[in-house]
C-alpha cells in the first residue's frame, strides 16, 4: 500500500571476503535489516546488483533463490523465528529438510552436531516455549550454521538478551569465526560491534562508515571479566 | 527423497494441531455421513415399494366397472353392475396376453368359530387367484374349479384370521367356520404376506370360490372386478389394450362412446410410485447437498485460517530455502490427508448410522456404491481444493512479506 516511496537503501556498496566478521551498525530505521535480507537473498535491491559466491543474486528465479539460501545462507532471524511446538531438532533440521542430497540419518545428525555446537547438546527435544530466550537464540544459530553455508547473516542476534547471554553468544560467533565461517552481523550496540573485525555504519539507507577494527575484543575474556553470578 | 520429506511435514503439521485437524474432518464427516444415509433412506424406501409392487404382482391387470353414463347421470362405480361372467369368460378364452384370470366379488363380515369371531373380508375368486397375486399356500389346499363350480362352502384363509380364530396349536384344516352365518370348511391357510404400502393387512382375508360368495353372502350375479395376469410385465400394457378392444365389443360400445368399464396394470401404479419416490430421493439429495455444503464451507473457514496462521511458518520455510512448490505440495498433502481421512471415517459412519436407523426404526435402507462414491470424491475435493488454494496463495508470496504477516 505504497502511498509513498521509502528508499531504505541508497549508494550502498562494499564487498565482504570469505573468513571476515562484519558488523553492520546504524541507529534505528537506517536500513540495516534491509541491506540484511538482500545480501540473505530473502529481498531484491530495486537497482544494482549483488553477488554471492560467484552467483549473481538478480538473474535468479524465485527456485535458484531457494537454492542459494538453503544452500549458501545461515539466516538467524531477529525475532529467533522458530516453529512453535516442535523440538529444537527438528527446528535445526528445517533447512536440511529441503535440500533432498542429505539423507535422514545424515540430516538429524547434522542437526546433533549444530545443537551441540551452540552448547545445547541437553536441550535437543525441549520446544522454544520449554527454553529461555538465550536458549531460543541459540537454536535459531544452530539452525544456520546445519546447512554449513558460505556466510551467516545475523540480524541483532543479541537484541533481546542480556549482557552475559550477548557475550556468551558472541563467544560461539567468535569461534566461529576463527573455525573459517563468514559472519556478517547487524547489531546497533557499540560494545557487541567491538567484537568483529569491521564495522560498517549506516546512517539513513547511506553507509558512513566503513573501517576495520585493529582492537578487537575477545568475548569469552570479556565474559570472564563480568561479575559473577550468584547460584 | 524430497517428497518424503514433505510428508513428514505435513504429517508432523497434522498432529501438531489434533484440534484443528479434527475440526476440519468433522466438516467432512458429517457431509460424507449424512449424504449417504440419507440417499441409504430414498434408495431403501424407493425398492421397498418397488418389492411391494412385484410383490403383488407386477403383471397384475385389474378390470373395474368404470363410471359409464346412464341417462347423463353418473354412477358410482361400486355400484355399478356392468361386469358380468360373461366378460370373464370372453377375456379368458379371446386373450392371447393373458395367462390367468379371475373374477373377484368381495363382502365384508364377521367370521366366527365356537365362541371366537374376527371382523374381516371374504374374497370370492378362482383356484388362479393364487397365481395372479402372487399367494402361496403355508398348509393345506387351494379349491379346485370343481368346487368352483358346485359353490362349495369351503375356504382359504389368511393368517390374521387364523391367529384371530384358532389357537397356535389348533390345525385350522377341516374346522368348520361361518361367515356371516354360512359354514365354510376350512381347506388352506395362506403363507403371511404382512402389510401393503398403504398399511393394508394382506393377511386378513378369506378367499373362496366365487359361486359361493355371489349366490350365498352377496345374492349378486354381476361381478364386482376381474383380476388377471399379463404373460410377462413387459406385455402387461398390449394385454390391457387387448382387453379393452375384447370388452369393448362385448359390451357393444360404438367408437367415440364412453367405456364402462376399466382396465389398468400395475405398471402404471409403479410409475405412479416412482415418480413419487423420485421427488422423494430429490428432496433427500437436496439436504444432503446442503449438508455437503455446509461441511465444505467449514473445511474452507478452517484451513483458510490455518493458513494465514501459519503465514510466517511459509514465510520462515521459504526463508531457509524450502521452493513454494515445496509448500504448495505440503499443504496439499495435508489437506489430502485430513480429507481422506475425514472422508472414511464419514464412510464408516454413513454406514453405521444407516445399519443402526435400519435396526431401531426399522426402516428400509439401502447402501449404494454411488453415493458413497460421490458424497466422498466431493468432500474430498472440497478439503483438498480449499487447503490448497489459500496455501498457493501464501506459498507465493515472497519470503520476507509472509515473515512480516501478523
Ligand atoms: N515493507 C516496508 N515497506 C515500507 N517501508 C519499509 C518496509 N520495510 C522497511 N521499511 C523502511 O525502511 C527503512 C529501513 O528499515 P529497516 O528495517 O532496514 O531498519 P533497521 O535499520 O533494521 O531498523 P531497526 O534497528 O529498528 O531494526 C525504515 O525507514 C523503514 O520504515
Ligand atoms: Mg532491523
Amino acid at each position: 500500500m505504497g502511498q509513498e516511496t521509502v528508499e531504505a537503501l541508497r549508494d550502498v556498496s562494499f564487498s565482504i571476503e570469505e573468513g571476515e566478521f562484519v558488523t553492520i551498525m546504524g541507529s534505528s530505521g537506517s536500513g540495516k535489516s534491509t541491506l540484511l535480507n538482500i545480501l540473505g537473498c530473502l529481498d531484491q535491491p530495486t537497482s544494482g546488483s549483488y553477488e554471492i559466491d560467484g552467483l549473481k543474486v538478480k538473474d535468479q528465479k524465485p527456485n535458484g533463490l531457494a537454492k542459494i539460501r538453503n544452500e549458501k545462507i545461515g539466516f538467524i532471524f531477529q525475532s529467533y523465528n522458530l516453529l512453535p511446538r516442535t523440538s529444537a531438532v527438528e527446528n535445526v533440521e528445517l533447512p536440511l529438510l529441503y535440500n533432498s542430497a542429505i539423507s535422514k540419518d545424515i540430516r538429524r545428525k547434522r542437526a546433533i552436531d549444530a545443537l551441540v555446537h551452540v552448547g545445547l547438546e541437553d536441550r535437543l527435544h525441549h520446544t522454544p516455549a520449554q527454553l529461555s530466550g538465550g536458549q531460543q537464540q541459540r537454536v535459531a544459530i544452530a539452525r544456520s550454521l546445519v546447512n554449513d553455508p558460505v556466510v551467516i547473516l545475523a540480524d541483532e542476534a543479541t537484541g533481546n538478551l542480556d549482557t552475559r547471554t550477548s557475550y556468551e553468544i558472541m563467544a560461539l560467533f567468535q569461534k566461529l569465526n576463527i573455525s573459517g565461517k563468514t559472519i556478517v552481523f547487524v547489531t546497533h550496540e557499540q560494545d557487541i560491534a567491538n567484537f568483529s573485525a569491521r564495522t560498517i555504519e549506516l546512517k539513513d539507507g547511506n553507509i558512513i562508515r566503513n573501517v576495520q577494527n585493529h582492537d578487537i575484543m575477545l568475548a569469552a575474556e570479556e565474559l570472564e571479566s563480568l561479575p559473577k553470578e550468584n547460584i | 527423497m524430497k517428497i518424503l520429506n514433505l510428508l513428514r511435514i505435513a504429517w508432523k503439521a497434522i498432529i501438531l494441531n489434533k484440534m484443528r485437524t479434527f475440526l476440519t474432518m468433522l466438516g467432512v464427516i458429517i457431509g460424507v455421513a449424512a449424504v449417504i444415509t440419507m440417499l441409504a433412506i430414498g434408495e431403501g424406501s424407493t425398492q421397498s415399494i418397488k418389492e411391494e409392487i412385484s410383490g403383488m404382482g407386477s403383471n397384475m391387470i385389474t378390470i373395474s366397472p368404470g363410471a359409464g353414463m346412464q341417462g347423463g347421470v353418473r354412477t358410482d362405480p361400486g355400484q355399478m353392475q356392468s361386469l358380468k361372467l360373461s366378460d370373464y369368460h370372453a377375456i379368458k378364452e379371446k386373450s392371447s396376453l393373458i395367462t390367468h384370470i379371475s373374477p373377484q366379488v368381495s363382502g365384508n363380515g364377521q367370521a366366527i368359530n365356537g365362541a371366537e369371531n374376527w371382523p374381516t373380508s371374504i374374497y370370492g375368486v378362482t383356484p388362479e387367484y393364487l397365481n395372479i397375486r402372487v399367494l402361496e399356500l403355508e398348509d393345506g389346499s387351494m379349491f379346485t374349479d370343481a368346487e368352483v363350480k358346485s359353490s362349495s362352502k369351503v375356504a382359504v384363509i389368511g393368517q390374521t384370521v387364523r391367529e384371530n380364530l384358532f389357537s397356535t396349536e389348533e390345525d385350522p384344516i377341516g374346522k368348520m367356520i361361518r361367515f356371516n352365518k354360512i359354514p365354510f370348511r376350512i381347506i388352506g391357510v395362506l403363507s403371511p404376506k404382512g402389510e401393503n404400502t398403504f398399511g393394508q393387512d394382506q393377511d386378513d382375508v378369506i378367499l373362496a370360490p366365487y359361486t359361493t360368495v355371489q349366490k350365498r353372502i352377496l345374492g349378486i350375479n354381476y361381478v364386482q372386478s376381474i383380476v388377471a395376469s399379463a404373460i410377462s410385465e413387459e406385455k402387461a400394457p398390449e394385454a390391457v389394450n387387448e382387453t379393452y378392444s375384447i370388452l369393448r365389443k362385448e359390451h357393444n360400445i360404438l367408437t367415440g362412446e364412453e367405456d364402462d368399464f376399466n382396465v389398468f396394470s400395475m405398471d402404471e401404479l409403479i410409475s405412479m410410485f416412482n415418480s413419487t419416490s423420485e421427488i422423494m430421493t430429490a428432496l433427500l439429495v437436496a439436504i444432503a447437498g446442503i449438508a455437503l455444503l455446509i461441511g465444505g464451507i467449514g473445511i474452507m473457514n478452517i484451513m483458510y485460517v490455518s493458513v494465514k496462521e501459519r503465514t510466517r511458518e511459509i514465510g520462515l520455510r521459504l526463508a531457509v530455502g524450502g521452493q513454494s512448490m515445496d509448500i504448495l505440495v505440503q499443504f496439499l498433502i495435508e489437506a489430502i490427508l485430513i480429507s481422506v481421512t475425514g472422508g472414511l471415517i464419514g464412510v464408516s459412519l454413513g454406514i453405521t448410522a444407516t445399519l443402526l436407523i435400519e435396526h431401531f426404526l426399522n426402516w428400509p435402507t439401502s447402501i449404494t456404491a454411488t453415493s458413497i462414491i460421490i458424497s466422498f470424491t466431493v468432500c474430498a475435493f472440497t478439503g483438498i481444493f480449499f487447503g490448497w488454494y489459500p496455501a498457493k496463495k501464501a506459498s507465493g508470496l515472497d519470503p520476507i512479506v509472509a515473515l512480516r504477516y501478523e
